[in-house]
């Protein structure tokens, strides 16, 4: 049991006030640092997994022959050629209208009647995903492919590209759970030090009880409930603050639609991770008090 | 000297041959204690500050074990026992120390209901003896006072009663009536004898030699530097085991 029962009449063996003093706010303060770097680390987790589910099978070819007329057919018969392929998922013309609308915001012509825009020689891009896990035998399926349906056109995977934001992403998401895990280190220090503390406060009575028969049993079990309360206090308190910080970000971040923002999300998983990491910090709060207050015991007589 | 002779086991409640305690690296502060306590008597403990009393009666209520030598209680070797088996003899013992040690939060009602309580007795089997002690010791109508608001004499009453609430079958207490009027001193004594007659044994640290002479058939231990002297010779040879 995360809080021990004890009956009324044994938790007046220990003074009314609280324990620990500053304890539950140090616990609040780290678990609210935890929930944080959880839901980073969660986020960042999902946008480097969406990432590279997007980029593992995606190529573009880029087909730049000088004469419009050529480089749309060369990209109409790729398309074609492509779908028809066992090995391709899908295959899709980027359309000049999108390259220019994407061209446009750098140009700072968001209408398309950009004339600048309009004269530009644009590439005609052929996106095309591939089916499966194996990208080698494809690839060199889809090099054939393209010199013989487009001379000349080149072959950008995805993954030579964005690859390495993924990486760093992923880096990021792995520092976000070292975070998570130092914190807990933290808190349950925070918890051993309360309990070291709370035995030397209280050596007196501790004393009194054992020589009148007490076991350690139930000296434990007055000291780790009101530590697993202090520190309840302590978490929820840092739970509301952190899920108060988390709903405003979500909101802020719901108005961002472009790139990578998009694939940050906690999902149910994270949500749920976020729920559960409250109740294990309790739970490893009062199991930290416990074997601590037994080992501390064990010295005395 | 009483520690020429070997102890004589044969149903002693207590049992000490050849103990000897030392704090530390220091020399021992007892020495070749040996001496059998049996059950149902009454006896007190005397000798000088520093002799060693309250070390003696600390490895008779079970919070020191011995340096060397042989302890039994209850006919058990208290020197190999495991830790956890020993508050179940801690609950058949009764201590009253020199300062009380009463837990200042609590109330003089709560000390004195803690060995009931600890040993499992529920709030509704608890408040009758409770309220007669408290009675008993005169401070029926101060039963919610704390500690700190207690007469020194006060709290040593509240102390004993305690120590006795459980009926315990070993008694030990360390000067109970330093800090009480001659008066109460007696009616405290008699409680020790009321508890005595009804099987308990008593072990009394006391400086007080008129304490002494006023229970019968009661016997002495005399410590002198950390050694067990025995003047009326019934500690080795109880009138009972006499041949």
């Amino acid at each position: 049991m995360i809080i021990p029962r004890v009956p009324v009449q044994h938790r007046r063996l220990l003074p009314d006030h609280r324990l620990s003093g500053p304890t539950p706010w140090v616990i609040a303060i780290l678990m609210m640092l935890t929930l944080l770097a959880a839901a980073a680390g969660v986020g960042l987790a999902r946008s480097a997994n969406a990432i590279g589910d997007a980029i593992a099978g995606r190529v573009t070819v880029q087909i730049v022959t000088a004469n419009p007329v050529t480089r749309a057919q060369q990209a109409a018969a790729l398309r074609r050629a492509a779908a028809a392929q066992p090995f391709v998922l899908s295959a899709r013309s980027v359309e000049p209208e999108e390259l220019q609308a994407t061209l446009g915001q750098w140009f700072g012509s968001t209408e398309g009647d950009d004339p600048v825009l309009k004269s530009l020689p644009l590439p005609a891009l052929v996106d095309i995903d591939f089916v499966g896990e194996d990208r080698a035998g494809p690839m060199r399926a889809l090099r054939t492919l393209v010199a013989r349906e487009a001379p000349g056109a080149r072959i950008i995977p995805h993954a030579e590209w964005l690859g390495p934001v993924a990486r760093l992403i992923r880096s990021l998401a792995w520092i976000a759970g070292g975070m998570v895990v130092l914190m807990a280190l933290a808190s349950a220090a925070v918890v051993i030090m309360t309990a070291r503390a709370a035995l030397g406060t209280h050596y007196a009575t501790i004393e009194m009880l054992h020589l009148i028969g007490a076991t350690d049993r139930q000296i434990t079990r007055l000291f780790q409930r009101r530590i697993a309360i202090d520190t309840a206090y302590g978490i929820l308190l840092g739970s509301l603050v952190a899920a108060a910080i988390l709903l405003l970000i979500g909101w802020q971040w719901s108005g961002v639609t472009s790139g990578l923002a998009t694939t940050a999300s906690l999902g149910p998983g994270g949500w749920a991770l976020l729920l559960a990491l409250p109740l294990l910090a309790i739970a490893l709060a009062a199991l930290t008090a416990r074997q601590t207050l037994l080992a501390a015991l064990k010295k005395i007589l | 000297m009483t520690d020429a002779a070997p102890a004589r086991p044969g149903g002693a409640m207590v049992e000490f041959d050849g103990v000897g305690l030392r704090y530390g690296p220091d020399a021992e502060v007892l020495c070749d204690i040996s001496f059998n306590l049996q059950p149902g008597s009454f006896y007190f403990l005397t000798g000088a500050s520093g002799a060693g009393k309250t070390s003696l009666l600390k490895m008779l209520y079970l919070a020191q074990r011995p340096s060397r030598g042989i302890v039994r209680l209850f006919g058990e070797d208290l020197v190999a026992m495991p830790r956890h088996r020993l508050p179940g003899f801690r609950r058949r013992i009764g201590v009253v120390f020199q300062d009380f040690r009463l837990i200042p939060h609590l109330s003089a009602r709560d000390n004195i209901a803690l060995p009931l309580r600890i040993a499992g007795v529920s709030e509704e089997d608890l408040s009758g003896p409770v309220g007669e002690m408290l009675s008993w010791i005169g401070l029926g109508d101060r039963a919610e006072a704390r500690p700190a608001t207690l007469s020194g004499g006060e709290q040593q009453r509240v102390a004993i009663a305690r120590a006795v609430i459980a009926r315990p079958q070993l008694l030990v207490a360390d000067e109970p009536t330093g800090n009480v009027d001659p008066e109460m001193a007696m009616r405290l004594l008699g409680l020790f004898e009321a508890l005595n007659r009804l099987g308990t044994t008593v072990v009394v640290a006391t400086h007080d030699i008129h304490l002494i002479s006023r229970i019968e058939n009661a016997q002495m231990m005399r410590l002198e530097r950390g050694r067990l002297s025995d003047p009326t010779g019934a500690l080795r040879y109880p009138p009972a085991n006499r041949t």
